[in-house]
């Protein structure tokens, strides 16, 4: 097995010490971390998110497999920064204002660091000013958006309006999510897209912002 | 007359099948060593970590038909109003389980130890939701010590933001029992916190009273049904 075939079963044993040890000899080897960052860390979590879409492994796993990723990321990100490597895609991530709850967000975000976007993460209760301008500010290619009661979903649509206004919104995609979201309530305020859970919020960023 | 109760860390302690289903881990899967692992260590956080409490307080029905109304938001039909003007007794409640595992729950995100921290979720989730239950069976038994009339006495909890009860009822709920006095807030957009925390009404009566149909408008777009597993508690004298 290469080496790069060696990371990306590391990885989806969620091994973070193995994956560590064999991106570290990977770039020791000269192998231009684009390609360790895509054909083992990526390859790696794309397996991992294929079989938790088939119900063959559950969320802790992916979780696992998610901390690895992240050791590997640790020794690639400033190689890649140095040698102007660009991302998947930039995302400014956060629960809306008056909702304190993160996990959801945290999956999400956990999620697409793990298909190689770069993502801002605000935390919670973030006002729509603080997406918008963060997303400006990091020339973000998508806002994702997280609510879990009834009652912060409206704070959604008030970021669409703020990017609307600020002419932003053919250049920055909001997705959102989130318990009481639908798929309904992102047409009716004019989201780009709605994800269900963290894979399909990967799948719906990739079609939406994701280069390869 | 409003009680303070400190409840037992271990009963309201989920079973671990419970935590998988909520992590998506069917019963029928059995996981491998390194979730059984770190189950075992989410559950051992949590005992250490978890201060569970509950405030609770009986209310006459028509008081209860103020803080019912809130803020005019409601379903016109709903299995609460249709239950209380029946219920022979009536008591509102609020627990938590604390701020501290939710603070442990974000550490563990920050330093990657995102199985863990997802676990640690998990459980604090189900053991709010076992809190309310327990309040729930101490109501009862309470009242079957001094009911009279009825041989079997049953009970179920109701809360805003579920069956057409809208969320903007905390707001009357929180003015009447005043969790604050256990550490409970509540934002303007009826976000409690701590996060783990469960806020309802208790109602009591004839084990009949709690049959509740799947079949109001809102029950279309609800994606829990969790009403018709859910059984109320019930206690002979
Ligand atoms: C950017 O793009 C994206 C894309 C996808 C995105 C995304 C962003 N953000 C999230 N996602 C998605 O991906 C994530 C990963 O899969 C997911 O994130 P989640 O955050 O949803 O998932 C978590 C990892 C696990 N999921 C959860 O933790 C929520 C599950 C449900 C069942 C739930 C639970 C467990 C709880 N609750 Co309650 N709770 C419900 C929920 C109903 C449901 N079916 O979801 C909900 C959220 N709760 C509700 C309510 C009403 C309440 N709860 C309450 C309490 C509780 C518990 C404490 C018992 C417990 C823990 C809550 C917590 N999260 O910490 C109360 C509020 C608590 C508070 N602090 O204010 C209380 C107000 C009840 C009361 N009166 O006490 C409802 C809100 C509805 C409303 N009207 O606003 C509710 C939708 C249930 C319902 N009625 O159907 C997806 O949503």
């Amino acid at each position: 097995m290469g080496i790069l075939e060696q990371i990306s079963a590391s990885l989806q044993k969620g091994n973070d010490t193995h994956v560590a040890e064999l991106t570290r000899r990977a770039i020791e080897k000269k192998l231009p971390p684009k390609q360790i960052l895509d054909d083992g860390l990526i390859g790696g979590m794309a397996v991992i998110g294929e079989r938790f879409k088939a119900h063959e492994i559950f969320l802790p796993q992916v979780l696992l497999a998610a901390r690895a990723m992240y050791a590997g990321m640790d020794l690639l990100k400033p190689l890649m920064i140095r040698e102007n490597i660009p991302t998947s895609g930039k995302v400014v991530i956060g629960s809306v204002q008056g909702d304190l709850h993160d996990i959801g967000k945290n999956l999400v975000a956990i999620m697409l660091k793990g298909a190689g976007f770069e993502v801002i993460d605000l935390g919670s209760d973030v006002t729509p000013e603080q997406f918008v301008s963060a997303a400006e500010k990091e020339e973000a290619g998508a806002i994702g958006l997280s609510a879990l009661l009834t009652t912060t979903m409206p704070v959604m649509k008030q970021v669409i309006d703020l990017l609307r206004e600020r002419r932003l919104l053919s250049k920055i995609k909001v997705i959102i999510g989130g318990a009481p979201v639908t798929q309904k309530f992102a047409d009716q305020i004019g989201a780009d897209a709605y994800a269900f859970d963290g894979v399909s919020a990967v799948e719906r960023v990739k079609a939406l912002i994701g280069r390869e | 007359m409003k009680k303070i109760v400190s409840l037992p860390v271990r009963g309201v302690l989920p079973e671990e099948a419970e935590v998988l289903q909520a992590q998506g881990i069917p019963a029928a899967e059995k996981p491998d060593d390194r979730i059984i692992g770190l189950l075992d260590d989410a559950f051992t956080l949590f005992e250490q970590l978890a201060r569970p409490v509950a405030i609770m307080a009986e209310i006459s029905t028509l008081e209860f038909e103020k803080i019912y109304a809130g803020e005019g938001r409601n379903e016109p039909v709903t299995p609460v109003a249709e239950i209380y003007p029946q219920a022979e007794c009536l008591a509102l409640f609020a627990v938590t389980i604390g701020h501290d595992v939710e603070t442990k729950i974000s550490e563990l995100f920050q330093t990657r130890e995102f199985a863990l921290g997802s676990l640690l979720d998990a459980v604090a989730s189900a053991a709010a939701d076992r809190a309310a239950a327990d309040i729930e069976y101490r109501f009862l038994e309470n009242l079957v010590k001094r009911q009279q009339t009825m041989t079997t006495m049953a009970a179920s909890r109701f809360s805003p933001g579920y069956c057409g009860w809208h969320i903007s009822g905390q707001k009357r709920l929180f003015a009447y029992l005043q969790p604050e006095e256990i550490g409970i807030t509540l934002r303007s957009s009826f976000l409690m916190e701590p996060l783990k925390s469960v806020s309802g009404v208790l109602l009591a009566g004839a084990p009949g009273l709690f049959v509740i149909a799947d079949s109001y408008p809102f029950c279309a777009a609800c994606q829990d049904h969790s009403c018709q597993t859910r059984m109320p508690t019930r206690l002979s004298i």
